[in-house]
C-alpha cells in the first residue's frame, strides 16, 4: 500500500494570522478631482447608516493570505488529485483543462447578462448548440440551462408540473409520487412546492415495486419523480410501464438524470416516456464540482412543456440569437438572469470534443469500468453488494459492508476514514441508509484499469485489516490531514460554533486560550 | 459526578447456551445448571463495562452485591458502591425490581441492566419510566427494543450519554414474551410496557445529507399528518404502540399505555377496551383503525394489540386501516415487509397487500404487509 | 452497432482496445453490449446522435470555441455601468489563483479529514461574512440572492408559523419572480408601495397591510435601483411589533461604510456574494448568503449546509456539518427545503476577498464607490434634459438616470452608445413603468474619472 501522507500543514484560523495595520491590497484611489467635486462621498448618508467601526475582518498582508488558502488547497483532494472513484453518484470525473482555459477568458467571464444581445451573440451561440445537443441526447423538445444545479432543476420540474396541472383547473392533485432510492431532493422539492409525497420502496430485485406504484397512483397524483438507473447501478427495465401508470392516472412524469454517465446514446428520456427530465453539467458533462458549485442543472422538456419553462429561452432565427422572454404560461424564474453559464461552456466543449461515437465510448467504458469493479469486490471478503441477485449494473454500484461488520465491529465510516489514508474517497449512500453499511462506487471513464487497481487493492487490503486488526481501522486516520474528529461538539446549540467569533464567544472566553 | 447504576441478571441467557428458551422458571433454571451452562450475563456486563472503564475517575457505579453487579464493576477496575443485600448467588426477579427501586432512590443518571426480556420487564414493573436506562444483551433472543445491538454498544452508548455528548432519549418497547409457548416453539409476544433508554441516531456526513430527525419530532409529525386528516363522523380504534401514542398525547387525551383506545370527534370515549367491548361500542358504525407496528419485526398485528381481533378487523373492513410507522422503525426492517398475524391465517391472507403507509407531515410510503 | 472506427481518447483512459479485452475477460463477458442486458430493446437507442463531428484535436477545439467566444464584446473591452443583482467590481489576482486550484476546483462531498482544507476555507468564508454582517451564523452559499430570500422568507414561516410576506414593490424582477415560485403554493406574498420621491417603503402603506399573518417583512439595502433605505429601524420594529419578523437583502460590498441590518433590527441577512471578487461570468458568478443569530429557533430552520468548528481527538481544529436536530414538531410545519450543489466555490473565493481586503480595505472601497458614484451622478445630471439620480435618497453604488425629457428612448440611448464603446444602464421601462424611460447606472471602483467623463461626453453627444 502507498505510504502516502496528505498535507498537513496544522495551519491556523484565518483570523490567527491578523497583525494590525497590515494590507492584503489597495483600492483604487479616488481621483482628487472627484473628491474635489463630491467630497467624502459619506456626507450624503444620515450619521445612523454610516459604519464607525469597520467590520473586524483579519488584517493580512497579500502573500500570507495566499500562502494560507493554497495550504489548504492541499488539504483538499480534489477529484484531479485522486483515483475519485469513490465518490458514488457524483461522477468525478475528467473536467478537462482546456475546457478551463475558456471559461476564464474574458471573453467568457467579463460579461454581463444584461448587455445588448448583440453583443454576446458567442455566449447565446454556445447555449443555443448545447440545447440542441442535448435534445439529440435526451430525446426531448427544449432545454433551459437555468437551474444552478440538480436539485434546482427537480424544482423547476416540480413548478412545472404545479402549473401545467393548474392551468388545467386539475387542483385536486396534491400528491408527488417518487421513490426511495432517489435523490432526497426529489422528495423535498416537492413539500416545497406543497406537494404530499409518496414514497415508493424496491422490491426483492432491486427495482422500485411496481406493483406499489399502482397502489400509489390515484386522481390526486401530479406526478413521478425518479432515478434510472438508481444508485444501485440497477436499470429498471419496467421504467415505461411506469410512466404509462402514471400517464394514465393524469399525471406527469419527471427524470432525474443528474446522472447520466452510464446511458449517452443508449437509452433515452423519450422513449421511456418522460415528460421531463434533466442532467447535471457539473457530472456527465465534465463541468467541475468546484466544491459544490457552481453547477448548472440542464433542464428538458416535451414540446407540450415548452410553454411553461422559465424564461428566457435562447432563440435563433438563422441569423441572429435572441434571448425570449415571452412563453405564455412561464413559470417565471428559479434563478436570476438565465444560467451558470461557464458550466455550459464547459459542456459545450466536452460535447464538441467527442461526438456521438465519443459519448457512446464514455457510457460504454464507464459500464465496462463499473462491472469490472464489482466482480473485484465481490471477491473482498466481508463485502457484499446490494440485491446481488440482479447482477447487471449501468454505471455505479451500492455495496455492503455488513458482513465485515458483523465479523469485526468495523464500520462503513470508519473504513471510510482509513481510505483517507491512502488518499481515496469512500462514500456511503444518501440518507436513509437502506442498505447497511453501506459504500458506492462510481469508476466513470476517466479512470485507467490500473488506477482502478490501485484503489480495489488498498479497499481489499483495508477489509483486510480489519479482520486482522479492527482497532487500527477504528481509530483511523493517521496520515490524513487531521485525526479523528469529536462530533459531539456540533448538535449541541451550546457547543457549535458555525463562525470564528461564535467559536471564540463560547470556548474562549473564561478558559483563557487553546 | 454522574452515576451509574448497573444491575446484571445472572442467570439470564443461561438457557440459550445448552439450547433451552429462558431460565424463567426455577425447572428451567435447574435444568440448565444441570447442563453445566456458565454464568455469561456476568460476561457480556463486563464487555460493556470494560467501554466505560476510561471514564472511572469521573463516574460513580451503584449496584448490588456479588453477581449482581459488584463483581463486574470491581473487576472493570471501578470502585463501586454497594448498596442493598441478597441472599442467595441465584437471584430472582424479586432481587431485581428491588435493585432498581433502590438504584431509583439514589437518583442515578442511568441505569444499565443485563439480561433479556425478563429482565427488562423487572425492571419496567420495577420503575416504569422514571429513569433513563439501557440494557445489555445477555438473554438468549430479546425482542424488547430497550438493547443495545451488543454489549459493547451499550457500554459506547451509556458512556457517551453519561459524558452528555448525546442528550436526547427515546421511548423503547418492552416486551412480553409467552415463555411456556416459546419453548414449543410458538412465537407469542405482547406489548408489555415501554422504558426511555438513550437515543442513538446515525450521524451522516455529507453534501446530501439532510438534518437528521429525532424519532419523537417524527412521531410528532405522523400525528400532525392524523389529526389534521381526522374526520368528525368517523370512529378511530387507536391501537397501542409509541407512534400512536403520540397522537393521543397531540390530541391532548388520557390514553392506556398498553392497550387499545376509541375515540369520536377527538375525545376519548373508550380506554383500554378488550375485544367484546370494542365490539360492541363499534357495532354499526363508521370506524378507522389507527396501528403502528411493534416489535423488532415488525408485526402490524399479533405482537401487542390482540383485543383487535380478527373479528374487530373484519367490522372495520381492510380499506379502513391506516398504518404509521416511523421511517426508523421502517428503515429498521432493512427491506422486510411488515408481518401480521391476527390469529385468523384466511384474514391474514385477504389482509395481505400494499398499504399507504404515514410516515410524516404531508408523507407516506407505499409498503407490504404480509403474512408472518 | 458497431461503429467505424475505434478512437482512442484521452479522456478515456480504458478506451484502449487491448485494455478493454482485458477487462472483459476478467469479468467473464464477450463484449460491453451484454452489459447492458437489463435495458430492454423497446428501450435500446438504436439510432444515431445527430451531433456534430467531433473535434479531436484540443487544438482543433481551442480555435472552434475560440472562434465562437470571439464574437463576444467584453465589459473589458467597452466601459460598462450595467448592475443590477450582477455587478464589475475588481478581482483580485489572488482570489482566481485560488478558485483556479485544482484541489478546490474538482473536490466535492470528501470527509472533513481529506477534504479538511475546503470545510475550513468555507467555514472561514461564514465567519469572515459574520463580521461584515455583523452576526454569529452564516451559512454555507446557496444559489443566489433570489433563493437567499426565498429560503429566508420561507424560514420565517416556519419559525412564526404564518403564511403571508411583505415585499417592498421595489425589487429585481427576476428576483420577485424567484420568490414567487417558491413561495407559491405555501407562502402568500403582498407588495408594499414606495414613496415616488424618495423610493422608499411608504411606512403607512406598510402599516396598514401588515397583520397577525405576516411572517416576515423583507426589504433590500442598498435597494434595487441603488438608493438606501434609511427608515430601516422603524420597519423592523414595526415588524417585530406585530409579532413578523425582519429579513433584510443587502449587497455585501456596502458594508464597509454603510451599517450592516443587524444594527437596524434584522433578524435574517442575505444577499449575494458575487460583488466580493468573484467575475461576473454572464450572470453565472452569483452565490447567496444567509446569515442570522446563533440561536436555535433560527438554526434549526436553515436547510443549506452549516460548517462547524470542533476538535479531533489529537486536539487539532477538525470541522464538520452543524447538524441540529429537530426534536419537536411545529404547527404548520411545511416542506423543509433542499439542499444540493450551489456555489461553495465562490463562497470560498469571496473569503479570500474579505480577507484580502481587510477592514481598511472594505472602508475605503464603500467610500471611493460613494464617491465616483456621486461624481457620475453629477455629471450626467449636468446634461440637458437628463435627471439623476432619479430618487431624492442617498445611493450606493447605482442609480436610476431620468431619461425622460430628452425625448429618446433608452433603448435607442443605449444603441448609440455602443457606437462609443460604452454599455449603458439598464432599461427600466418595462419592468418599472412608473419611471418611464429611465435606466440603472451602476458606477464602481474599476470607473476611473476619465471614464465616467468619457460616459457623460458620449451622452452628450448621443442627446445632440
Amino acid at each position: 500500500m502507498k505510504r502516502f501522507h496528505q498535507a498537513k500543514w496544522d495551519e491556523p484560523v484565518i483570523f490567527e494570522l491578523s497583525t494590525e495595520g497590515e494590507r492584503g491590497i489597495l483600492i483604487p484611489k479616488t481621483e482628487k478631482e472627484i473628491e474635489e467635486s463630491v467630497g467624502d462621498g459619506l456626507s450624503v448618508l444620515p450619521e445612523k447608516m454610516i459604519r464607525k467601526k469597520p467590520p473586524s475582518l483579519p488584517e493580512i498582508s497579500q502573500m500570507r493570505v495566499l500562502k494560507h488558502y493554497l495550504r489548504l488547497s492541499q488539504e483538499c483532494l480534489g477529484a484531479d488529485l485522486n483515483i475519485d472513484i469513490g465518490q458514488g453518484t457524483c461522477t468525478m470525473k475528467y473536467n478537462p483543462k482546456i475546457n478551463e482555459v475558456f471559461v476564464r477568458s474574458p471573453k467568457a467571464s467579463e460579461l454581463h447578462p444584461l448587455q445588448d444581445e448583440g453583443t454576446v451573440q458567442g455566449s447565446l451561440e454556445i447555449m443555443y448548440r448545447l440545447d440542441l445537443f442535448l435534445r439529440e441526447i435526451s430525446g426531448m423538445d427544449r432545454f433551459t440551462f437555468q437551474p444552478g444545479g440538480g436539485s434546482q432543476a427537480i424544482f423547476g420540474m416540480v413548478s412545472i408540473i404545479h402549473a401545467y396541472h393548474k392551468l388545467k383547473g386539475e387542483d385536486k392533485r396534491d400528491e408527488i409520487i417518487t421513490t426511495i432510492f432517489s435523490h432526497p431532493s426529489d422528495a423535498a422539492a416537492a413539500a416545497v412546492k406543497g406537494y404530499k409525497v409518496i414514497t415508493i420502496y424496491p422490491d426483492a430485485d432491486g427495482l422500485p415495486d411496481i406493483e406499489a406504484l399502482k397502489k400509489a397512483v390515484s386522481e390526486h397524483t401530479a406526478g413521478l419523480l425518479i432515478t434510472n438507473p438508481e444508485d444501485t447501478g440497477i436499470f429498471n427495465p419496467h421504467i415505461a410501464e411506469f410512466t404509462k401508470i402514471v400517464h394514465e392516472a393524469g399525471g406527469l412524469c419527471g427524470y432525474d438524470q443528474a446522472n447520466a454517465n452510464g446511458i449517452l446514446g443508449i437509452t433515452r428520456a423519450k422513449e421511456a416516456g418522460f415528460d421531463l427530465c434533466f442532467f447535471n453539467l457539473h457530472k456527465t458533462f465534465s463541468s467541475p464540482h468546484g466544491c459544490g458549485g457552481p453547477a448548472t442543472g440542464a433542464l428538458g422538456v416535451k414540446k407540450e412543456l415548452i410553454p411553461f419553462l422559465p424564461v428566457p429561452v435562447v432563440d435563433y432565427d438563422g441569423k441572429k440569437y435572441s434571448l425570449n422572454y415571452d412563453l405564455p404560461s412561464t413559470i417565471g424564474k428559479i434563478r436570476e438572469f438565465y444560467g451558470v453559464f461557464p458550466a455550459v461552456l464547459r459542456a459545450y466543449a466536452w460535447i464538441m470534443g467527442l461526438g456521438a461515437e465519443g459519448l457512446k465510448e464514455v457510457a460504454n467504458v464507464a459500464v465496462l469500468n463499473n462491472n469490472y469493479v464489482l466482480n473485484r469486490i465481490k471477491k473482498i471478503r466481508g463485502a457484499s453488494f446490494s440485491f446481488p441477485k440482479t447482477e447487471n449494473r449501468i454505471e455505479q454500484v451500492r455495496y455492503s459492508w455488513e458482513e465485515l461488520t458483523k465479523d469485526t465491529g468495523v464500520t462503513t465510516e470508519d473504513i471510510i476514514r482509513r481510505m483517507a489514508d491512502f488518499g481515496f474517497h469512500l462514500w456511503t449512500s444518501h440518507h436513509p441508509f437502506i442498505i447497511p453499511q453501506p459504500f458506492t462506487i462510481e469508476p466513470t471513464e476517466s479512470y485507467s484499469k490500473k488506477e482502478i487497481d490501485e484503489y480495489l487493492d488498498t479497499l481489499e487490503n483495508i477489509a483486510k485489516e480489519a479482520y486482522e486488526n479492527p482497532e487500527k481501522v477504528k481509530n483511523a486516520p493517521y496520515n490524513s490531514v487531521v485525526h479523528k474528529i469529536d462530533q459531539s461538539m456540533l448538535d449541541d446549540p451550546e457547543k457549535w460554533a458555525i463562525t470564528w467569533r461564535s467559536y471564540l464567544k463560547k470556548h474562549r472566553n473564561n478558559s483563557g486560550g487553546t | 459526578m454522574k452515576k451509574l447504576g448497573l444491575i446484571v441478571n445472572p442467570i439470564a441467557g443461561m438457557g440459550g447456551r445448552v439450547g433451552l428458551k429462558g431460565t424463567d422458571g426455577i425447572d428451567t433454571l435447574e435444568k440448565a445448571k444441570k447442563l453445566e451452562a456458565k454464568p455469561w450475563a456476568e460476561k457480556r456486563a463486563k464487555e460493556a463495562i470494560e467501554e466505560i472503564e476510561y471514564l472511572k475517575s469521573r463516574i460513580k457505579i451503584i449496584t448490588y452485591p456479588a453477581p449482581m453487579g459488584e463483581n463486574v464493576a470491581r473487576n472493570c477496575g471501578f470502585l463501586p458502591e454497594i448498596i442493598g443485600n441478597i441472599e442467595t448467588e441465584e437471584t430472582t426477579a424479586s432481587d431485581t425490581k428491588r435493585a432498581a427501586k433502590d438504584l431509583y432512590k439514589m437518583g442515578v443518571d442511568l441505569l444499565l441492566f443485563a439480561g433479556g426480556d425478563g429482565t427488562a420487564r423487572d425492571i419496567y414493573d420495577a420503575i416504569g419510566e422514571s429513569l433513563i436506562v439501557l440494557g445489555i444483551p445477555a438473554g438468549v433472543k430479546i425482542h424488547s427494543g430497550v438493547y443495545a445491538s451488543t454489549p459493547e454498544r451499550a457500554g459506547k452508548l451509556a458512556s457517551l450519554y453519561l459524558e452528555g455528548k448525546i442528550k436526547r432519549v427515546t421511548v423503547a418497547e418492552v416486551m412480553d414474551i409467552d415463555e411456556e409457548k416459546y419453548r414449543r416453539g410458538i412465537l407469542s409476544t405482547r406489548l408489555y410496557g415501554y422504558l426511555r433508554i438513550p437515543f442513538e441516531k446515525n450521524y451522516i456526513q455529507g453534501l446530501k445529507a439532510p438534518s437528521p430527525i429525532s424519532e419523537r419530532y417524527n412521531q410528532e409529525a405522523i400525528a400532525f399528518e392524523i389529526i389534521e386528516n381526522i374526520s368528525d363522523d368517523l370512529f378511530y380504534i387507536i391501537g397501542p404502540g409509541t407512534t400512536t401514542r403520540a397522537v393521543m398525547e397531540k390530541l391532548g387525551l388520557d390514553y392506556s399505555l398498553l392497550g387499545v383506545d376509541l375515540i369520536y370527534k377527538k375525545k376519548l370515549i373508550g380506554k383500554d377496551l378488550n375485544e367484546s367491548e370494542l365490539l360492541k361500542k363499534i357495532k354499526g358504525k363508521k370506524v378507522r383503525l389507527i396501528v403502528t407496528p411493534i416489535g423488532g419485526q415488525g408485526y402490524v398485528f399479533g405482537r401487542g394489540n390482540q383485543q383487535i381481533s380478527p373479528e374487530v378487523i373484519r367490522s372495520v373492513g381492510k380499506e379502513n386501516i391506516i398504518i404509521i410507522a416511523t421511517k426508523r422503525k421502517i428503515e429498521s426492517l432493512l427491506g422486510r415487509s411488515l408481518l401480521l398475524d391476527t390469529g385468523n391465517k384466511i384474514l391474514d391472507r385477504e389482509l395481505s397487500g400494499y398499504y399507504r403507509i404515514v410516515t410524516g407531515y404531508r408523507e407516506s410510503i407505499i409498503y407490504k404487509v404480509t403474512s408472518g | 452497432m458497431r461503429s467505424k472506427k475505434k478512437i482512442i481518447h484521452p479522456y478515456i483512459p480504458n478506451s484502449v482496445p487491448e485494455v478493454k479485452e482485458e477487462m472483459l475477460r476478467e469479468i467473464g463477458v464477450k463484449d460491453i453490449d451484454e452489459l447492458y442486458a437489463a435495458i430492454p430493446e423497446n428501450l435500446r437507442f438504436r439510432g444515431d446522435m445527430n451531433l456534430p463531428d467531433p473535434i479531436l484535436s484540443e487544438y482543433a477545439l481551442k480555435r472552434h470555441v475560440e472562434k465562437i467566444l470571439s464574437k463576444n464584446k467584453t465589459c473589458e473591452e467597452n466601459i460598462s455601468f450595467l448592475g443590477g443583482g450582477c455587478w464589475q467590481h475588481y478581482v483580485p489576482a489572488v482570489c482566481d489563483e485560488i478558485n483556479q486550484r485544482a484541489e478546490f476546483l474538482t473536490a466535492y462531498a470528501g470527509e472533513p479529514y481529506e477534504d479538511h482544507g475546503r470545510f475550513q476555507a468555507l467555514f472561514e468564508y461564514q465567519s469572515l461574512m459574520a463580521e461584515l454582517l455583523d452576526m454569529d451564523a452564516v451559512n454555507v452559499p446557496t444559489y443566489d440572492w433570489a433563493q437567499a430570500a426565498a429560503t429566508s422568507i420561507r424560514m420565517t414561516s416556519r419559525i412564526t408559523g404564518r403564511d403571508e410576506v411583505l415585499l417592498q414593490d421595489i425589487i429585481f424582477k427576476d428576483r420577485f419572480l424567484v420568490i414567487k415560485n417558491y413561495c407559491t403554493p405555501v407562502v402568500k406574498i403582498k407588495t408594499v408601495k414606495h414613496d415616488p420621491e424618495t423610493g422608499m417603503m411608504d411606512i403607512e402603506d406598510l402599516k396598514s397591510k401588515i397583520s397577525s399573518n405576516t411572517a416576515a417583512v423583507y426589504f433590500e439595502n442598498p435597494s434595487y435601483l441603488g438608493f438606501i433605505e434609511t427608515h430601516g429601524e422603524n420597519i423592523s420594529s414595526i415588524a417585530h411589533e406585530n409579532g413578523a419578523l425582519s429579513i433584510v437583502g443587502v449587497d455585501p460590498i456596502s458594508l464597509g461604510v454603510i451599517v450592516p441590518p443587524s444594527h437596524y433590527g434584522a433578524d435574517i441577512v442575505c444577499g449575494d456574494i458575487q460583488s466580493l471578487g468573484v467575475h461576473m461570468n454572464c450572470g453565472g458568478g452569483l452565490g447567496g448568503f444567509i446569515a442570522t443569530p446563533d440561536e436555535e429557533k433560527f438554526v434549526m430552520e436553515y436547510p443549506s449546509r452549516l460548517f462547524g468548528i470542533t476538535k479531533t481527538i489529537e486536539g487539532e481544529y477538525g470541522f464538520g456539518d452543524v447538524a441540529y436536530e429537530r426534536t419537536s414538531f411545529a404547527e404548520r410545519e411545511k416542506g423543509k427545503e433542499f439542499v444540493g450543489t450551489m456555489a461553495a466555490l465562490w463562497g470560498i473565493t469571496a473569503g479570500v476577498y474579505l480577507a484580502l481586503m481587510g477592514p481598511k480595505g472594505m472602508q475605503e472601497l464603500g467610500k471611493t464607490i460613494m464617491q465616483r458614484s456621486q461624481y457620475a451622478m453629477k455629471k450626467i445630471s449636468e446634461i440637458d434634459g437628463i435627471n439623476a439620480p432619479f430618487f431624492k435618497s442617498p445611493h450606493f453604488k447605482e442609480f436610476v438616470v431620468d431619461f425622460n425629457e430628452t425625448g429618446k428612448s433608452v433603448k435607442s440611448i443605449n444603441r448609440s452608445l455602443l457606437k462609443y464603446g460604452i454599455f449603458g444602464g439598464i432599461d427600466l421601462s418595462r419592468e418599472f413603468p412608473e419611471l418611464g424611460n429611465s435606466a440603472l447606472y451602476c458606477v464602481t471602483e474599476i470607473h476611473t474619472k476619465e471614464d465616467i467623463d468619457r460616459l457623460a461626453q458620449s451622452l452628450r453627444e448621443v442627446l445632440r
